[in-house]
Parts: C-alpha cells; sequence; structure tokens
C-alpha cells in the first residue's frame, strides 16, 4: 500500500511538474524571453547562494551530530597502536581538504551568485592569467608533498613485517564461505604446515598431521589477545577472496587463496578500557535491546569485532567473530584452557596418521590399544 | 536565450552563409554524395544509420535505457538496505523466486544472492552502457565533427558498428538477467576466484559467461569508436583547425578516446585469461582452492594477477567516464557565462596530464590486497599527482565564471553542479589515494560516496549540461527549462542527500556490498540513515522521470529552434543549418579562423570561429 502511494506520488509530481513547465512556457511567451530570462537568472541566483549556506550548514551539522558513532572521533579512538597515527593523519587530510573544500564551494556559488545574468552587464574579457595559474598549480602541489612524505611515513612503518628477535603472538585467521576459521600456535609457538588438498570436514584448514608442529595448534572461536604485545595475524583463504577487517584496530588485509598475507599490530586497549569509555557518553547508555527494558547498555555489550570486507559471495555480511583483548595474565589463562584441536578432535581417530602409536612424550595407559595401524 | 545571435547581426561578416561561402572549403561532398545514398529509407536513416549525429542519438537513448534499468536496480537494494524489515512481497510478480515469501508472515525478502547480483549489475550498466557510452558515445559522436567541421566521421562504416557492437552488449547484459542461476553477483570487479568458480557463487555460472561475452562486444564497440574518434580529430579538422583552436570538448573526447584504445584491451586479456580459466582448465588465477567440498586441481595462478589487468583499465575508465563530462561542462559554463574558458592551455595540459597518469595509478585500488607494500609508496605519489591538474581545473572553472554575464539555463546550472560535485567527490580522493589512510577507508561507505560523487554524479551532471544544452542541435528543440530546473534542483539536493552521509557510515568503518548491518554492533547504528537515503534516492529517481519526460516530450512538442545559434556560441556546431542536413553543411565545410572561446572580447558579446581576424589582432589559439 505503502509502496502504490509512493510511486501514484511520484506520478502525480511528475505532472504537476510537466503541467507547471507549460504553463511557465506560455508565460515566457507573454512577457518576453529576454525579461523572463532576467527574472529567471536573478531567482536562480539566489538559489544558488541559499544552496550552498544551507549546504554547508547540513555537512558541518550531521558531522557533529554523527560524532560519538564514527570510529576515531568521541569515544571510538583507535585500540591499536598504529591506529591512532592512522586517524590524526586522516584529521590532517581533513583539515586541509576541509580548507580547500569550504572555500571552492562558497566561491563557485557566490560568484554564480553575482555575476548571474542581468540586462546590460558586459563579461570580462580574461582568457588567461600565467601568476594565478602558477599559484593554483604549485600550492596543491606543496600541500600534496606534506601529505605523501607523512602517509608514506606512516604507511610504510605500519606495513612493516616482524624483525629479526622480536618478541610477537601470531595467529592465523583463514576466510571461508562463509566464516572465519582461527588458529593459534600452541605452546611451541609455531604453525603446523597446510595442504589444502588436506581439507575435510573434520581437518578444516588441511593441516599436515604428520608435521608436529600441528599437534598443539589451538582452534578457537574468538580472537583472544593480550594488550601492549605485538601481534602477527597470518591471512589464508580457503576458496575465494575474503579480507580480515578490525574496524576498532584499524586494520585491513586481503585473505588470498594459496598466497597468505599477514598484518602486524599492536593493541592498545583492553575491550574492558573501550567498554569503559564509551560509558562516558550519552549516546551508549541506551538499551541494547530496545525491545527489552532489562538489557544491558550498549557500551556493556560492546564487543571489538572482525568482519570481512571483500566480496565473496552472498553470506559476505555475515562473517563475524568477536575480539577480546584481555590482560596478560588473562591471557596466559585462557591460552591454557584452550585444548589442541589435533588432540581433542583427531587423535585416534581414522583422520589420524598415527591412530594407535603412541607419540612422543604420551603415557603408554592412554593409547587405545595395541592393534597394528601404520601412519597412512 | 536567444539574444545574441539576433542581435549581432549588423556587420556583414557576421553573416555566417557569406563567411562559409568566402572563405570555406570546398570538397565537393554533395557532388559524391548525389541522392544521399545513406539515408535512402527508414533503415538507413533510423536503424542501421552511418550518419554521426544520428548514432549519437542512438547511443544517448540507448543510455537513458540503461541508466533507468540500473537507476531501478539500486532503488531495490537501497529499499533492502534502508528498510530490511518491510515486506517487498510486491516486487515478487517482477522479481520471481529472487523475492522469498515468508509462509506465516507473508513477508517477503530479497535473496542475498540476487541483492549482490543486484549490485554487480547496477555498477557494470551504470559504468559501462551509461557513463561510456551514453556519455562518451553521444558527445564524441554528435560532437567530434561537427566542432572540427567535418562531414561526418572517419568511418561512418565503424562508426555504426561501434553502436550494433554496443546494443548487443547491451542484449547480452540483458539476457543474463533472466538466468535461473542469476545474473553474475560478484562485484562489478569480477574478482577471481569468486567470479571464476560456479560453486561459490550461483551468478558465476551462466550470468558470468553472459557478462564476460556482453562486455567483450562492450570493449569492441569502445575500440571502434575511439580509433574514429582519434582519427577524426587528427585528420579531419577543417582548415585553421589547428590543435590550439579545438574547443575543450574535442580536447576531452580525443583524450578519452586515447585512454580507451590504450587501457580496453588489457581488460580484454584480463577477461580472456579469465574464459580460460573457467572453461579450459588453465590456473592464470587460480591456485590452492577448495570450495563445494572439494580440492580443485588449479595451483599456481595469482588473483592479484587479475586486479593488475582489471585495474590497468579500470582506473583510466574513469577518467574515460569523468573527461568528456569535463570538457561538456567548461564548453557550457564558458558559452553561458559569456566569458572565454579560463586558461584554456592549462585546461587542455591538465587533460593531457590528468590522461597520462591515469595510467600509472591503477594499484591504488590494490592498497590492501596483498600487494607488496612497497610497490604502494609509488602509486601513492602518483595518485596523491593527479590532484595537482584536477584542482587547476576547477579553479579556471571558478575563475571563468567569475566576472562573467550568467544565463542560469538548465545546462548552466548542471554545469555548476558538476564542478561542485567534482570539488566534493575529488576532495575524499586525496584521503583514500593515501594508501596509510585507505587502510582504514578500503572498501567501506566511504569509497561508495567518494566515486559516486566524483564519476557518477559529476559524470551524470556532465551528461545532463550536454544534453540540455546540445538538445537543440539533436532535435531542432529546446527542453523545457522550468522542468529542467526543477530536474536540476531535485538531483542536486537529492544527490548530496543520497552520498553525504556516506561519508559518516564509511568513517564508522561500514564496508560496503553489505546485505544487511545488523549482524554487527560495530555497523548496526545507522538504520535511520540508511532510512534518510534510501528516500533521497528514491527521490532522486523521481526527478529523473521528470527529466525523461520533458525529454521525449521536448523532442515533439518542444520549444522550436529559431535561430542557428541560440545561444550566440562560438563554435561550429552552431554555424549549420537548424535541420543539419547529412554532411552538416548544405555547401561548403567552414574554415576557421580563431580559437572557440571569443567571448566579449573588444566589446563584441561573441565573435565566431569563423570570423577572420581583424588586422593586428591577435588570437589566442595558434
Amino acid at each position: 500500500m505503502t509502496t502504490l502511494l509512493a510511486i501514484a506520488c511520484i506520478l502525480l509530481i511528475t505532472v504537476v511538474v510537466v503541467q507547471i513547465g507549460k504553463v511557465t512556457e506560455l508565460a515566457t511567451k507573454l512577457r518576453g524571453e529576454e525579461e523572463a530570462e532576467q527574472i529567471s537568472n536573478k531567482r536562480t541566483g539566489s538559489f544558488l547562494l541559499v544552496f550552498v549556506f544551507a549546504f554547508l550548514v547540513f555537512c558541518v551539522g550531521s558531522a557533529i551530530y554523527y560524532k560519538n558513532w564514527m570510529l576515531g572521533y568521541g569515544p571510538h579512538e583507535a585500540a591499536s597502536a598504529h591506529g591512532s597515527r592512522l586517524d590524526s593523519l586522516f584529521n590532517v587530510t581533513l583539515f586541509f581538504t576541509g580548507i580547500v573544500f569550504v572555500i571552492t564551494q562558497i566561491l563557485l556559488f557566490y560568484f554564480a551568485y553575482k555575476f548571474r545574468g542581468e540586462k546590460g552587464r558586459k563579461a570580462l574579457y580574461i582568457p588567461h592569467d600565467n601568476r594565478l595559474e602558477v599559484i593554483w598549480t604549485v600550492v596543491p602541489a606543496v600541500v600534496m608533498t606534506f601529505l605523501v612524505i607523512s602517509g608514506l611515513d606512516a604507511w610504510n612503518e605500519v606495513m612493516a613485517d616482524i624483525q629479526e628477535g622480536e618478541e610477537y603472538v601470531e595467529i592465523e585467521a583463514t576466510g571461508y564461505q562463509f566464516a572465519w576459521h582461527l588458529r593459534y600456535p600452541g605452546p611451541d609457538g609455531k604453525l603446523g604446515t597446510r595442504n589444502f588438498k588436506l581439507i575435510n570436514a573434520a581437518n578444516p584448514l588441511g593441516q599436515d598431521w604428520t608435521d608436529e608442529k600441528n599437534w598443539d595448534d589451538l582452534h578457537p572461536s574468538e580472537i583472544v589477545l593480550p594488550v601492549g604485545k605485538k601481534v602477527r595475524v597470518r591471512i589464508t583463504a580457503r576458496d575465494v577472496l575474503h579480507n580480515f577487517f578490525l574496524p576498532h584496530f584499524r586494520l585491513k588485509m586481503d585473505a588470498v587463496p594459496g598466497m597468505p598475507t599477514y598484518f602486524v599490530f599492536t593493541p592498545s586497549k583492553t575491550t574492558e578500557d573501550y567498554r569503559r569509555e564509551l560509558s562516558k557518553y550519552k549516546e551508549y547508555q541506551a538499551l541494547s535491546d530496545p525491545a527489552d527494558p532489562n538489557s544491558e547498555p550498549l557500551w556493556k555489550v560492546f564487543n571489538y569485532e572482525l568482519a570481512c570486507a571483500e566480496l565473496c559471495g552472498k553470506g559476505h555480511y555475515s562473517m563475524r567473530r568477536v575480539v577480546r583483548i584481555v590482560s596478560e595474565e588473562e591471557y596466559t589463562k585462557w591460552l591454557s584452557e584452550q585444548k589442541p584441536y589435533y588432540m581433542t578432535s583427531i587423535r585416534n581417530t581414522i583422520e589420524d596418521p598415527f591412530n594407535g602409536i603412541l607419540l612422543p612424550g604420551e603415557a603408554a595407559e592412554t593409547a587405545p590399544d595395541t592393534s597394528k595401524t601404520t601412519p597412512q | 536565450m536567444a539574444t545574441a545571435a539576433n542581435k549581432s547581426t549588423a556587420p556583414a561578416q557576421h553573416d555566417v552563409d557569406l563567411l562559409i561561402e568566402e572563405y570555406g572549403y570546398d570538397d565537393h561532398f554533395h557532388e559524391h554524395h548525389e541522392g544521399d545514398k545513406y539515408q535512402s529509407n527508414f533503415f538507413t536513416t533510423y536503424i542501421f544509420s552511418q550518419d554521426h549525429k544520428m548514432i549519437a542519438r542512438q547511443f544517448l537513448i540507448t543510455g537513458m535505457f540503461w541508466a533507468v534499468i540500473g537507476g531501478l536496480m539500486s532503488l531495490v537494494f537501497r529499499l533492502q538496505l534502508g528498510f530490511p524489515e518491510e515486506s517487498l512481497a510486491w516486487l515478487k510478480p517482477v522479481l520471481g523466486k529472487w523475492i522469498t515469501i515468508n509462509a506465516d508472515t507473508g513477508l517477503g525478502t530479497l535473496a542475498p544472492e540476487f541483492y549482490y547480483a543486484l549490485v554487480t549489475m547496477h555498477g557494470t550498466i551504470i559504468v559501462f552502457f551509461v557513463l561510456t557510452a551514453g556519455l562518451s558515445g553521444t558527445f564524441s559522436n554528435l560532437l567530434i565533427p561537427l566542432q572540427v567541421g567535418a562531414r561526418d566521421m572517419a568511418s561512418p562504416f565503424l562508426n555504426m558498428l561501434s553502436y550494433w557492437f554496443f546494443f548487443m552488449a547491451g542484449l547480452v547484459m540483458f539476457f543474463s538477467l533472466f538466468l535461473s542461476t542469476g545474473p553474475f553477483a560478484g562485484g562489478w570487479t569480477a574478482y577471481p576466484p569468486l567470479s571464476a568458480l560456479p560453486q561459490a557463487s550461483s551468478g558465476s555460472a551462466g550470468g558470468m559467461t553472459l557478462w564476460l561475452i556482453s562486455l567483450t562486444f562492450f570493449v569492441v564497440s569502445v575500440l571502434l569508436g575511439g580509433v574514429n574518434y582519434i582519427t577524426t580529430v587528427l585528420n579531419l579538422r577543417t582548415k585553421g583547425m589547428n590543435m590550439w583552436r579545438l574547443p575543450l570538448t574535442i580536447w576531452a573526447f580525443f583524450v578519452t578516446a586515447v585512454l580507451g584504445l590504450l587501457s580496453f584491451p588489457v581488460l580484454v586479456s584480463g577477461f580472456f585469461l579469465l574464459i580460460f580459466d573457467r572453461t579450459l582448465g588453465t590456473s592464470f588465477f587460480l591456485n590452492e582452492i577448495f570450495v563445494g567440498g572439494q580440492a580443485l586441481d588449479h595451483v599456481g595462478g595469482s588473483p592479484i594477477l587479475y586486479q593488475h589487468l582489471f585495474w590497468f583499465l579500470g582506473h583510466p575508465e574513469v577518467y574515460i567516464i569523468i573527461l568528456p563530462a569535463m570538457g561538456i561542462v567548461s564548453e557550457v559554463l564558458s558559452v553561458h557565462s559569456r566569458k572565454p574558458i579560463f586558461g584554456y592551455k592549462a585546461m587542455v595540459f591538465s587533460i593531457l596530464a590528468i590522461g597520462f597518469l591515469s595510467f600509472i595509478v591503477w594499484a591504488h585500488h590494490m592498497f590492501m590486497s596483498g600487494v607488496n607494500p612497497f610497490i604502494s609508496n609509488f602509486f601513492v605519489v602518483f595518485t596523491l599527482i593527479i590532484a595537482v591538474p584536477s584542482a587547476v581545473k576547477v579553479f579556471n572553472w571558478i575563475t571563468t565564471i567569475y566576472g562573467g554575464n550568467i544565463r542560469f539555463t538548465s545546462a548552466a546550472l548542471f554545469g555548476v553542479g558538476f564542478v561542485s560535485m567534482f570539488i566534493s567527490g575529488g576532495l575524499t580522493g586525496i584521503f583514500l589515494g593515501n594508501s596509510a589512510i585507505d587502510i582504514q577507508m578500503h572498501d567501506t561507505y566511504f569509497v561508495v560516496a567518494h566515486f559516486h560523487i566524483v564519476m557518477g554524479v559529476a559524470a551524470f551532471f556532465g551528461m545532463f549540461a550536454g544534453v540540455y544544452h546540445w538538445f537543440p542541435k539533436m532535435f531542432g528543440r529546446f527542453m523545457n527549462e522550468t522542468m529542467g530546473k526543477v530536474h536540476f534542483w531535485g538531483t542536486m539536493i537529492g544527490a548530496y542527500a543520497i552520498f553525504w552521509p556516506m561519508h559518516y557510515l564509511g568513517m564508522a568503518g561500514v564496508p560496503r556490498r553489505y546485505y544487511r548491518f545488523d549482524n554487527f554492533d560495530t555497523f548496526s547504528h545507522f538504520s535511520a540513515m540508511n532510512q534518510f537515503i534510501t528516500v533521497a534516492a528514491i527521490l532522486v529517481f523521481a526527478m529523473q522521470i521528470i527529466f525523461i519526460v520533458n525529454f521525449f516530450r521536448s523532442i515533439w512538442f518542444g520549444k522550436k529552434m529559431t535561430s542557428r545559434n541560440p545561444y550566440g556560441a562560438n563554435t561550429l556546431e552552431w554555424t549549420t543549418p537548424i535541420d543539419v542536413p547529412h554532411g552538416n553543411w548544405p555547401g561548403k565545410i567552414p574554415a576557421v579562423q580563431r580559437w572557440a572561446y571569443d567571448y566579449g572580447k573588444g566589446g563584441e558579446e561573441n565573435v565566431s570561429q569563423i570570423v577572420p581576424l581583424a588586422e593586428g589582432e591577435h588570437d589566442q589559439g595558434h
């Protein structure tokens, strides 16, 4: 019904505008073209002036209105060490472009208004002015040079891989249609090798179980990381392109099948810290579930999120994982509670190449029986 | 309007026919074309026409058809984004199985596959069929022969083929909309592996095959057109028309054609490799893939290679779209301000600079694609350098209207609107071109806002300016000015209402190409804004209905053109008779004596290009 009404409205408006168009054409004929043009120029000139004023007010007003919902503003400071640097780069660029934006828009519309066609006015004949051309070539060039240099400086630092001898936590995220599969290296600190040919329902990442580095690898359902420690995310994809996107950490990198990528970052705020920041703003006092009056306020249920930012098919919009940043102690505790995937899901099943065979360090009584299975 | 030309008739040297007769060039055209075999019947006149003016109209009207289709698609997915809980059951008769109706509630939901198909088709159609063919195809065809003083294109036959290849491309794409597996749904950039694997997306089956065939036809069309435009500009300029006397429109079309000729073949090579991967089992773009419960045999390829090939076209493509609009706006602003375009040579050099730079910035679309971060350094530098010639153009347009006596025709208004949009959209490019900022902004709504404003809305504004301005040249009648102004204000305000808020979505990190936002707490706070955007989109579409009604009504009922130069413009197309014949000028071809922008010179309202220089008079175009 609303739709029909909307369509009817649009048709009606069209008819009205057509009729007005016809009438004004007739009026123009009666009044004389020249005079009609004068009146129209005058009116349009004032419209243009009103427009630019209203437009700039709308731009600034809406920005202020949405400030606390945008990353980098209000409570949404970056939650990673490099993020605040990118945010300030954004703001510096916003400062320069904002000045240019306001000045050029005002000049454009003000000149249009000021020099609206009037009877008897002669237009100036100024075909060119090389001095002006030089000025407005050099000034943007200087500003661009400044932005390029500060941008590239930040870029090369942010994108640098782990240096030799640096301490870091390595995790792996694998995108597939339509979720993320996470892997932690376990106590040995090393991720085991993978082969896409080995992938099946029990072995979602195609880990090679003959590689003992795989035995202690963890497959948690959320990303948990210690605050203040360097993290290297190894990013891979199983089927099509995905993109590992952590908005709060200003982190984004494509996941490419057959070509692991990486991103190095340092979380700087725990989830709890971030929630505390949010709690200071009234926008986040609202109920998280407006239908349920007993639900927690928004700030209390806040979580960092992992999303997909490269179109990967019909479920692209749903690849969510929660990211929790915790203190070093909590992290160690959480890590110790995780069970290696091999031990819980693979060991002594038909998937296990060492089915029935004792692994080094394994006590004899844990082995099921002594049948003569051999590694495949 | 019809003021200038009527008034300045007194001196004999301003009589167009006499000037053409006295100085013009006689190519004996009409002796060779006795009886005009090219336009002897209905088919050769209106369908398989070889006349550039008819082909221009064919491009324009086909482009408008596709604009309506592409626009309607955007309305459907905007309804989904703005009102995800509202029932779309009423679309069931049109969309069929892509609307699933909940048996209990009767709620109709758009299938996510089809949402992505709509997004993909919207992009493909608007970028290629509307803003490339509909814009450059229309105005290059109409204006190049008329403004350089040629009888027609260098090869009218290839020109006709160019249109019909475009038509076939459209036909194939149109068919793909009705496949049971749906049209292609992997984004207009068609990145493999998604576009290569039917297992990964149903649209990547038959839909993608037709998409590839369609766009291959399309590239043939662009190349045939481009060869023609370049040859015509270089070889068929009339006597006296040196390159520095070309109107900026022609410079823009010329550089556009060169860009197309150099970049589209690279796209096709990418398409062919993709076709091989899809059908012959090669692995150019595929490597180590497990999909649909199966490990594929493809190893050793790189999906990133496709991205390089695609964006090697893809980036020049945005200039292929915007340069013609820039050319049109330069001409329109100058004519209606009654002032020469400011800094003509700076404008030409900035077109050339933009054209050149457009070939060495393509990887700025790929900062976060996994290419070596070191490579990005070069692309950041060249990308941000483009801001300099762009800024030069903006300042020159603003200075062009400074001190003018502006007639606010609909064309001039869209010209001003174009500059405003180009500023707003161009400035956000400075954020995105800087790789460090792009880490956060890449593939968010910030990008959507940026490119829609700078190459979507701005290019459309250029197109509208051109249509309103040259409509009398195409159809011998004027479009209705009041409806034109309503169209302008509705579109201007509406377009900003749609795309300005998207910057905030992007700054909040909301990714583009999301079917719903409520899976994520981070992205789900903007339902009011999304509703606002959707309502604005519907209003803007309604404004385009007014344009279309105005367009077709004016073809038959518009105010008739009574003088051959209604705007008092200097360029050659206004020296042709009101009813332009095949061959454009009934007798000799006019000779050009001066540059195209002598407006207000020496107290004259305007001095046509065919008026000889007075003794000792300095000409800007030499």
